[in-house]
């Protein structure tokens, strides 16, 4: 394996900018790996290679001609498929955009651009973000490069895949529900959900407008620092961007990388750390017990919190969700762009419209779009989604109690490890209690960061990566950046098996 | 469901309504716990940091071309969307 793959992407970008390695010759190296391995993978629905080295000899020309370089000019990048990118296929893991090339770039494609981030293609996903797999793509899923039989979680499945795989040292995901932190978990990768409306979501095509909020993956806490300050800041064509500074993260993971935690108060959440309710395998739970042993080793003070209305918190998202995915997936009507079914000349728009979204829709994207009917439907409303919305608020006091005693709030990203491609596909309640832990922060839009946890050992399976998942105040992602980088300088590295991939 | 299914513009199989009926009556009745917390005097939320009457400066920009638009249309006429009929005869 080339060494150009295996390095960090600050490490990479400082190679470049020294002139020790053009940026043509990272994007090749990373091309390569791809050629190699995403048969096996299959974290890409597109490689845009020629983009991808026209990106590259842009910067390479730059560096040529003097000019000045940005933290991550040169560093290849994933694309999760449901982020806009002007004249790339873009179709959110879905039949219904099959051959679609967007006329626009989303904001965050347009900053990765500036920074003289190179885009290496767009990554596999469950349709329309929803699910936590990859398995409800419409092209096949995505496999984990620990054990190919397992699935590399989801939505954001392609992103974490790739990262993991050294197909690129830089990713970017989506987060409704935990869909880039538990992703980040299961594959043994650094996943963040910024505060919702730090990143603007103009050009993400939404699945549920009040949640979604895009993110960096990396391979340490650094990177996807590096990466989160390229993505984050105001957007004017987004009315839910948020007009503040972007919370100095970069610096935050500098600093919590000295590995001195001396002062930090972190918060065990009860709720969500296993104690009395199933669901959660015991590696994970022993990985979180050495987690809370290393941050007291590391100087942290550590204090059990309880957060009562987190056990609402399912139950509200799968009310949300359902209902905010049914409004705007109208979108799909077949008129101006996507899929068009059943247009013979008898048939009637409607019936158009309804036969091409029979036939673009997965079975996962029906079932949503068929509970966020009913559960919007006239007199459930307030029954329903305005009650979900209200566990919102509850939630958000939970944690406005809880960060009155403490920084920072730790518990597992996810209550399980990566399971196994088919196990949970016909039982939808079986897959939503993945984003158990992940689902209090999504709805109370407070950053959350998932980092590696070491691996479950298990007679049942072979060793897998468990996340630490770090929540913070709204407007505080550098504090999720500080913690999880002392625990990462205080943590050993591990990468997928060699042989999965060889 | 087949009236959901019909209020949300999807045209589902017999065999899809069988598998989607039995799914979703567990979902709702997992869904159905919001129900449990009494909520009278809370607020709802939608917004970690809440933000009131967000404008953006009122100005002109372009827009995208035309054909660039109608590039990724499933049918074009005359440089316009060409639609499947909207008005159905009565019978």
């Amino acid at each position: 394996m080339s060494d150009l793959i295996r390095r960090t992407a600050a490490d990479t970008a400082a190679k470049i900018v020294s002139g020790e390695v053009s940026a043509v010759e990272v994007a090749q190296a990373h091309l390569d790996r791809i050629a190699a391995v995403d048969g096996a993978v299959h974290a890409f629905l597109h490689v845009d290679s020629a983009g991808a080295l026209a990106a590259a000899r842009a910067v390479d020309e730059r560096r040529a001609a003097g000019g000045e370089l940005g933290p991550l000019a040169g560093v290849p990048l994933a694309m999760k498929d449901v982020v806009v990118t002007k004249d790339v296929p873009t179709t959110s893991g879905s039949k219904i955009l099959q051959g679609w090339l967007p006329p626009y770039d989303a904001t965050i494609t347009t900053r990765i651009k500036h920074a003289g981030i190179v885009m290496l293609g767009k990554t596999n996903m469950d349709e329309f973000a929803m699910g936590s797999s990859t398995e409800n793509s419409a092209y096949g899923p995505t496999h984990n490069p620990w054990d190919l039989s397992r699935i590399p979680g989801g939505s954001s499945g392609g992103s974490s895949a790739a990262v993991a795989a050294f197909e690129a040292p830089l990713s970017i995901g989506t987060d409704t529900g935990g869909s880039i932190r538990q992703p980040a978990a299961v594959t043994g990768i650094v996943g963040h959900k910024p505060t919702y409306g730090a990143v603007s979501r103009y050009g993400l095509i939404a699945f549920s407008s009040s949640l979604d909020q895009a993110g960096p993956f990396g391979r340490t806490v650094l990177d996807a620092a590096l990466l989160h300050e390229v993505m984050a800041g105001h957007d004017p064509y987004d009315s839910t961007s948020l007009n503040v500074p972007v919370a100095p993260v970069v610096a935050a993971a500098r600093e919590g990388a000295r590995g001195d935690l001396t002062g930090t108060r972190i918060g065990i959440v009860r709720d969500l750390s296993g104690n009395g309710a199933g669901g959660y395998e015991p590696g994970v739970l022993a990985s979180f017990e050495a987690a809370v042993a290393t941050l007291r080793g590391l100087g942290a003070e550590i204090i059990e919190v309880s957060c009562p209305n987190f056990q609402y918190a399912l139950a509200a998202y799968y009310l949300i969700a359902p209902s905010e995915c049914s409004s705007n997936l109208a979108r799909f009507d077949s008129v101006r762009y996507g899929l068009r079914v059943g247009d013979d000349g008898v048939n009637s728009l409607e019936d158009v419209m309804s036969l091409t979204r029979e036939a673009g829709f997965g079975a996962e994207v029906k079932r949503r779009i068929i509970i966020g009917t009913y559960a919007l439907s006239s007199g459930y409303y307030d029954a329903y989604y305005g009650q979900a919305q209200k566990v919102r608020t509850l939630i958000s006091r939970d944690f406005a109690a809880a960060f009155g005693q403490v920084d920072v709030l730790i518990s597992p990203t996810s209550p399980s490890v990566a399971f196994a491609l088919g196990e949970r596909v016909d039982d939808p309640m079986a897959m939503y209690v993945n984003d158990l832990c992940t689902l209090p922060a999504s709805l109370a839009g407070t950053p959350a960061i998932s980092v590696p946890s070491g691996l479950s050992v298990s007679s049942s399976h072979p060793p897998l990566p468990v996340g630490l998942q770090i929540m913070a105040p709204a407007l505080a992602d550098d504090r999720c950046y500080r913690v999880g980088a002392a625990f990462e300088a205080a943590t050993e590295t591990l990468s997928p098996p060699a042989e999965v991939l060889s | 469901m087949a009236h959901l299914a019909r209020l949300a513009r999807l045209a589902v199989s017999e065999d899809e309504l069988d598998m989607f009926a039995g799914q979703l009556e567990v979902i709702l009745g997992a869904v159905a716990r919001v129900s449990e917390v009494a909520a009278t005097d809370i607020p709802p939320t939608s917004h970690a940091v809440a933000m009131t009457n967000v404008f953006r400066a009122d100005e002109v920009r372009p827009s995208l071309p035309r054909e660039a638009v109608l590039a990724g249309a499933p049918a074009v006429e005359n440089d316009k969307f060409r639609v499947p009929r909207i008005l159905v005869e009565q019978s």
